[in-house]
């Protein structure tokens, strides 16, 4: 009952979404026709767009992981905004600077993004341990913090003086990820956030480490009396929350870029807090989540540049999605009437 | 040694402490909003998302209806919207605040520029919106005294707004009946509950009054002195408040020092953008400075906790 309840309960939230996009592309389109085909066909129409779904999927299963870990471990941490800005500003200085073979550019390149991310997200579990401090009041602030460092690093450093926008010179051909599928942008990323994925699965749910996330997540009460320490919870989820989150930073680099051009820091961690939610924390649903974002996200692109509704229509559908999934009492009169039909059907 | 001239000659302009001021300004408003909020026990998230869809609804409205003054309303009552929104999910729906918080960001930094797109064309400015400003007030009297007449005459209306609101504030919570029974439903809502206060109720008003405050600091800073809006133009001053309102621990007098500290590093900043620091790292100053001074207050508090403790288990001996 509660698992189908649940899964009603998600897609009258999502029916609400699709239904609060239509109603606005209906109001401010003259063409509504074309941008709500395109919106939620688009991806459809063509292989490369189709899986260009899955690339852009990338980042976000990456920063749907971050923070679905540290959801779980029952912290509000957003730093992995920070550690993926600066994963892919490490990715910039050692594609650009250092030379390698194929094959061991990417691997040390990684390793050293996720490291990054690994202590940049320490910072504010640190903080709260041992000055208690807010994780969140924190992670909001350094966010600022390391956007500006990288900004500094790349135009310091590794800027392209002819390239007129902001940009870094251009990255070593070793150090990017290859095109699994030729006419497509699909690359090995992908594999590599599956392979997190399951890595993460297999953290969170069949080690010892996991169980105390979970125990302190759900229960921090019992977690302190049954000896688990919260402390060192805290600051390792922490860790390897924002090693995956600069892994992702990485990889999105190597995979899809061959300068470093991010002016703005982009929104993945903020779209890592709808993908843990739609996945409820659990990283084997986090692709599925994150195909579906990515998705819309191909969708409203699609539909920006063939219509005249513009893409920021998925920041709409995301928070509409984002109140109700997360909305406990959303639909609980229902719920309550059909048990009161059922206990009276019952009784009759 | 270049650095520190730079920052002492700062230091001695009177027109740097006005700045300072200007800089606190939208910073203060929130921070007296999220204090309001959070002494009902609710933490406000959406503040950074109110205060962008408030300065939006602000030049708007002042460009179509050619009026300072209802552009300012539009922008106050939609910040009342906004966090009416939050309260009916957060306590109508039971969500959790910091989550629906975060939607409501989201929602309206891609909600202002969707809409920004559909009355101009434009995605970065609504610099072809003939948006209009709230006027300065220069003070008689006071702006003849030599320095002070500089840095405390001649500023915007809402500068004073703010300052007055501290006090405002400050009253509210210590002498009112609304500001008593906010702080007993923040501290204990089962109590306030028993003694016949409607938790939700107050919690409400609260969130609403969050929301005026931040629709305030809102267009301050889209018909202060600019009178536009870019996109993302808030740069995080909703998420400053947070931290400057956990400083003042529910003093709205600290929370004004906390938004003055803001003020002071960021009007720093844009004094020694000339200097011979690196632009990115005086940008980072006031959100590093932010970080530093609330992390040192939570530490004390917890010092002081601890003592606390240590006193009354002596006493029991």
């Amino acid at each position: 009952m509660s698992k189908k309840f649940t899964a009603i309960r998600l897609l009258c939230a999502f029916a609400i979404a699709i239904a609060i996009s239509v109603i606005i592309i209906l109001l401010v389109s003259e063409e509504p026709g074309t941008a709500i085909f395109n919106l939620f066909l688009g991806p459809l129409q063509s292989k490369r767009h189709f899986f260009e779904v899955f690339s852009s999927s990338v980042p976000l299963i990456f920063t749907g992981l971050a923070l679905g870990l540290v959801f779980k471990s029952g912290n509000f941490s957003m730093i992995s905004d920070a550690c993926l800005y600066t994963g892919g500003v490490v990715t910039a200085a050692l594609a650009i600077e250092v030379a390698l073979p194929y094959g061991v550019h990417p691997i040390v390149i990684m390793i050293a993004a996720a490291v990054t991310g690994g202590i940049i997200g320490s910072i504010p579990a640190l903080l709260k341990v041992y000055f208690h401090t807010n994780e969140l009041v924190t992670s909001l602030m350094l966010n600022y913090v390391f956007y500006y460092l990288g900004i500094y690093t790349i135009t310091k450093f590794l800027a392209d003086r002819e390239a007129g926008a902001f940009a870094s010179r251009k990255y070593a051909e070793t150090a990017s990820l290859p095109v699994l599928l030729d006419r497509t942008n699909f690359h090995l990323g992908y594999l590599i956030a599956i392979g997190v994925v399951i890595v993460l699965y297999l953290l969170v749910f069949k080690t010892r480490f996991g169980y105390e996330i979970r125990v302190a997540g759900s229960n921090p009460q019992f977690a302190k009396y049954s000896g688990i320490n919260t402390a060192k919870v805290i600051i390792l989820t922490q860790v390897v929350a924002g090693a995956v989150a600069g892994l992702g930073g990485s990889v999105e680099q190597m995979g899809m870029y061959q300068r470093f051009n991010w002016q703005d820091s982009p929104s993945y961690a903020w779209d890592g807090v709808i993908i843990a939610i739609l996945s409820g924390n659990n990283p084997k649903m986090v692709p599925f989540a994150a195909f579906f974002l990515a998705y819309i996200r191909v969708g409203a692109d699609l539909m920006s540049r063939r219509s005249d509704v513009q893409n920021e229509l998925v920041s709409i559908i995301q928070a509409v999605l984002i109140l109700f999934v997360t909305a406990e009492r959303f639909m609980s009169g229902w719920k309550q009437r059909r048990e009161a039909k059922k206990a009276l059907g019952g009784e009759v | 040694m270049d650095v520190l001239q730079d920052i002492l000659r700062t230091l001695s302009l009177p027109d740097f402490y006005f700045a300072m001021f200007r800089s606190a300004t939208p910073v203060l408003l929130t921070t007296l909003g999220a204090m309001v909020a959070s002494r009902s026990g609710t933490n406000n998230i959406a503040l950074e998302g109110t205060m962008l869809i408030s300065a939006f609804v602000g030049v708007a409205v002042s460009a179509f209806t050619q009026s300072a003054l209802i552009g300012f309303l539009g922008a106050v009552f939609s910040g009342f919207v906004v966090s009416s929104i939050l309260a009916y999910f957060v306590l109508k729906l039971n969500s959790n605040s910091v989550i629906s918080g975060i939607a409501l960001n989201t929602f309206a930094s891609g909600a202002t520029i969707f809409v920004l797109y559909l009355l101009t064309g434009e995605k970065g400015a609504s610099t072809s919106l003939p948006s209009l400003t709230l006027p300065s007030i220069t003070i008689p009297l006071v702006k003849d005294i030599p320095v002070i007449g500089t840095i405390l005459s001649g500023h915007h209306i809402l500068t004073y707004a703010g300052l007055i609101l501290v006090v405002v504030i400050w009253y509210m919570f210590k002498y009112t009946r609304l500001g008593m029974h906010i702080r007993a439903v923040g501290e204990s809502p089962d109590a306030a509950e028993s003694v016949g206060i409607s938790v939700k109720k107050v919690k409400y008003i609260a969130l609403s009054i969050s929301g005026i405050l931040t629709g305030m600091a809102g267009a301050f800073l889209s018909m202060g002195y600019v009178s536009l809006f870019s996109s993302g133009m808030t740069a995080g001053r909703g998420y400053i408040a947070l931290a400057t309102q956990a400083i003042a621990a529910g003093n709205a007098v600290v929370g004004m020092l906390a938004s003055l500290l803001f003020g002071f590093c960021q009007s720093m900043a844009n004094y020694l953008q000339s200097s011979s620091i690196p632009l990115q790292f005086i940008q980072l100053m006031p959100y590093l400075i932010i970080v530093i001074a609330y992390t040192i207050y939570c530490f004390a508090m917890e010092q002081r906790k601890k003592k606390k403790q240590f006193r009354e288990a002596d006493k029991k001996k």
